[in-house]
C-alpha cells in the first residue's frame, strides 16, 4: 500500500470511529429527561 | 385512536433501532463500489462534505419533525406534515412517507430472504467444491421459481413469505417488545460479524493469491480504495455520487425516521440522538464496509477483475466462492457471518419500514398493534409478489428505481422546503434545540434553510437530465445526451428500449443487428433461442464459418410455439422481425410495475382522505 493510501485510510477511520465513540459517550453520560 | 400507547423503552434502544434503520446492504456493497468508481480515497472528501451539509441537516429535520408530530398525536408523515404546513397539499405529499416504506419493503424483504437462504446454504456447505461460475450460477437458479437449491418447492416465493412473516411477527410485538429488542440483539451482532470479516480483509494480503496472479493482493485492493486521486475532486460526477451515497445510506427521505422519532418522549433530546445514530451508520460504512468486499475480492481475483466486476451482486455471486478458499470450517463460519450480517442489516431496515403504516392505522383507524402489523404484511405481500414472480422481467428494478430512488429525493426536497421556509427556520431551529444534549453550531441554521434544499434540488435535476455515461464535462461542453437507462426522462419515455415497444405483439423484433449464427426451435420445456453474432465483412459465409463467429446476443423467445422467421447465415438489422407468435414484451412488466406503484399511492391517498374526513367529523 502506498503511504498516501495508508494515511487516508487510517486518518478517516480513526476520525469516524472517534466521532462515533464521542457521541455515544455523550449519550451515555446525558441524563434521560423523562426520568429526571 | 388506538388505546395501545407505544414508546421506546431505552435511549440506547432507540439509537440502535435508528442506526439499524440506516445500516443496510448498501453500507457493505454500495459504498465501496461507489468509492472505487469515484476517485478512491478522494471520494471520502465529497462524502464527508455532503454528510455535513446534507446528511446531518436532514437527520435533524426528520428527527425533530417526527418528535413534533408525536407530541401532537401523529406518528406518520401525512398528518405530521399537515400539522406543519397547514395546507391540504402537505398531507398528500406526506403520503410518500408511507408509500415509499411499503414499496421498498416489498422488494427489500426479497433481498432479505436471499440472505437468509444463503445463511442456510453456508451452514449446509452448498458452496463447497463449486468453482466461481457455479457459485455465481447458483444465484440465478435460486431466483428461478422452477428450480430449488434447498429442496424447498417454490423456494424464492416461500422464503420471501417466510421472511415477511418474521417481520410481521416482530412488528406485532410492538416497538419496545419487538423492534427495539431485535435492534439490541441484531446491531451488536452485525458489528461483531463485521469486525471479524474486516480484520480478515485487512490482514489477508497475498495469502490467497493463486499461482500466476500478479495483482491478487488484498493490500492492492485497499490501496485502490483509499489512494487519493485529487484530479477527480472537481468532477461533478464524483460529487453527485457522494451526495447520492449519503442520501441513501442514511435512509432519509423515506418517512421512517419521522415515524421512529414520533415515539420519542416530548422532552427527550433529538439532536444528539440523531448524531449518534448517523455516525454509527458512518462507522459501519466507512470502517467496516470498506474493509470487507473489495480487499477480499482483490486478494483472490485480482485488481483488474474487481475493477471490471465491482457491483452489488458480488455479495451473493462472489463472496461465497472466496470464503470457500479458507477451508471448510472457516468458510462455513464466514459465510454464516457475512450473510447473517446482511440479514441483520436488512431486517432492522425492513422493520423500520413497517412502522409508518402501523402508526397511521393505529392513529387514524384505531387498529391494534397486531392488526396493523398483519395488514402491513398483506399490503406488502400484494406489492411484493410481482417482484418475486417477475424478478427477471425487471419489476424489482422498477420498484427500486422509482420508490427506492426517485421518490426519496422528491420527498426530502419537499420536507426540507417545508421545514426551512413554510414551518419557518426559526421555529424549526427551536424544535431541533428543544431538550438538546449538545449545542448545535449556529452555522447550521443557514445551511438548513439554503444549502440543504439547494443540494437536494441539484441531485433531483441531475437525476432528471443525467447525461450519458455520467459524463457531465462532455454534456456541458459538447452535446447533452440523456442517459437512456438511468435518467428520469429516459426512464419515463422508456427510451432505452428500442424495439418490441408494444406491450403485446405478434412478431418479435431483433434487439440488435448482425448475422444469425444458430436457431434452436422450441420443444416441450425448452424455449426457442436465436443466436446473433457480428456480421462478417465478406459477402458470403459457410455454415462451418458461422460456428466460429462469437455470439453477440442470445435471444430467448418467450413461447415454445414461437415460429422462428430467420435462418442461420441471414444478415439482419435491429428491429427485423425474427419470430412470430403471441408475445408479452418486457416493456409490459415495466408498465405493470409502475401501475402497481401508482395504485399503491392512490390507495394510500384515499386512506389519508378518509382519515381527514374522520378527523373533521370528530371535531
Amino acid at each position: 500500500m502506498s503511504t498516501s493510501a495508508i494515511l487516508t485510510m487510517v486518518l478517516t477511520q480513526v476520525f469516524v470511529t472517534g466521532v462515533t465513540g464521542y457521541f455515544f459517550y455523550k449519550v451515555l453520560k446525558s441524563p434521560n429527561k423523562e426520568e429526571e | 385512536m388506538s388505546n395501545e400507547k407505544q414508546s421506546w423503552g431505552t435511549r440506547i434502544g432507540l439509537i440502535l433501532a435508528m442506526a439499524g434503520n440506516a445500516v443496510g446492504l448498501g453500507n457493505f456493497l454500495r459504498f465501496p463500489v461507489q468509492a472505487v468508481n469515484n476517485g478512491g480515497g478522494t471520494f471520502i472528501i465529497p462524502y464527508l462534505v455532503c454528510f455535513f451539509l446534507m446528511g446531518i441537516p436532514l437527520l435533524w429535520i426528520e428527527w425533530s419533525t417526527g418528535r413534533f408530530g408525536g407530541r401532537n398525536g401523529n406518528h406518520c408523515t401525512p398528518f405530521i406534515l399537515d400539522n406543519m404546513g397547514k395546507k391540504r397539499l402537505w398531507k398528500y405529499i406526506g403520503v410518500f412517507g408511507i408509500f415509499t416504506n411499503i414499496a421498498v419493503a416489498a422488494y427489500y424483504t426479497y433481498i432479505e430472504s436471499w440472505t437468509l437462504s444463503y445463511v442456510l446454504h453456508s451452514l449446509k456447505q452448498s458452496f463447497s467444491g463449486l468453482n466461481q461460475f457455479e457459485v455465481a450460477n447458483l444465484f440465478g437458479s435460486y431466483v428461478d421459481l422452477n428450480t430449488s437449491t434447498l429442496g424447498i418447492p417454490f423456494e424464492p416465493l416461500l422464503m420471501y413469505i417466510f421472511c415477511l412473516a418474521i417481520n410481521v411477527y416482530i412488528l406485532s410485538k410492538g416497538l419496545e417488545g419487538g423492534v427495539e429488542k431485535v435492534a439490541k440483539i441484531g446491531m451488536p451482532l452485525l458489528i461483531a460479524f463485521g469486525i471479524f470479516l474486516a480484520v480478515r480483509g485487512m490482514t489477508l494480503g497475498t495469502q490467497g493469491a493463486p499461482a500466476g496472479c500478479q495483482d491478487c493482493d488484498a493490500f492492492l485492493g485497499l490501496d485502490f480504495l483509499w489512494k487519493p486521486d485529487f484530479s477527480n475532486l472537481w468532477d461533478a460526477k464524483v460529487w453527485l455520487a457522494a451526495a447520492g451515497q449519503i442520501f441513501f445510506t442514511l435512509s432519509v427521505g423515506m418517512g421512517t425516521i419521522h415515524c421512529y422519532a414520533a415515539y420519542v418522549k416530548p422532552k427527550q433530546d433529538v439532536a444528539l440522538n440523531a448524531m449518534a445514530a448517523g455516525w454509527m451508520n458512518g462507522f459501519v460504512e466507512i470502517v467496516l464496509g470498506a474493509s470487507i468486499v473489495i480487499p477480499i475480492a482483490v486478494g483472490y481475483l485480482g485488481l483488474d477483475w474487481v475493477k471490471e466486476n465491482a457491483s452489488f451482486s458480488m455479495a451473493f455471486q462472489t463472496m461465497p466462492y472466496l470464503f470457500g478458499k479458507w477451508g471448510a470450517a472457516l468458510a462455513t463460519a464466514s459465510g454464516f457471518m457475512w450473510f447473517g450480517l446482511l440479514f441483520f442489516a436488512g431486517i432492522t431496515s425492513s422493520l423500520a419500514m413497517g412502522t409508518p403504516w402501523m402508526g397511521f392505522m393505529q392513529d387514524e383507524f384505531g387498529y391494534s398493534i397486531k392488526k396493523s402489523a398483519i395488514t402491513f404484511g398483506i399490503v406488502t405481500l400484494i406489492m411484493g409478489l410481482p417482484t418475486v414472480l417477475f424478478f427477471k422481467e425487471g419489476v424489482f428494478d422498477q420498484y427500486d428505481y422509482w420508490a427506492g430512488t426517485v421518490v426519496l429525493v422528491v420527498f426530502a426536497l419537499a420536507e426540507s422546503i417545508l421545514f426551512g421556509w413554510i414551518f419557518g427556520i426559526d421555529k424549526g431551529w427551536d424544535e431541533i434545540n428543544a431538550g438538546a444534549d449538545i449545542t448545535l453550531p449556529k452555522i447550521y441554521k443557514p445551511i438548513l434553510k439554503y444549502i440543504t434544499p439547494t443540494m437536494l434540488l441539484i441531485i433531483f435535476v441531475g437525476s432528471l437530465v443525467l447525461p450519458q455515461n455520467n459524463d457531465w464535462e462532455k454534456a456541458f461542453k459538447e452535446e447533452w445526451v440523456f442517459d437512456e437507462s438511468n435518467s428520469i426522462i429516459g426512464q419515463i419515455t422508456n427510451s432505452d428500449i428500442k424495439h418490441n415497444r408494444d406491450w403485446f405483439s405478434t412478431t418479435y423484433e431483433a434487439p440488435i443487428g448482425g448475422i444469425v449464427t444458430q436457431v434452436i426451435p422450441g420443444e416441450e420445456g425448452i424455449l426457442p433461442v436465436i443466436l446473433i453474432g457480428e456480421s462478417p465483412k465478406g459477402p458470403l459465409i459457410s455454415l462451418d464459418q458461422l460456428k466460429t463467429i462469437e455470439t453477440k446476443k442470445q435471444v430467448e423467445l418467450h413461447n415454445v410455439e414461437d415460429i422462428i422467421e430467420v435462418k442461420p447465415g441471414q444478415v439482419i438489422e435491429a428491429g427485423f422481425p425474427i419470430a412470430s407468435g403471441w408475445h408479452l414484451n418486457p416493456i409490459f412488466y415495466r408498465g405493470f410495475a409502475r401501475f402497481m406503484l401508482l395504485a399503491l399511492f392512490g390507495y394510500l391517498s384515499y386512506l389519508v382522505h378518509l382519515a381527514h374526513k374522520k378527523r373533521k367529523l370528530s371535531l
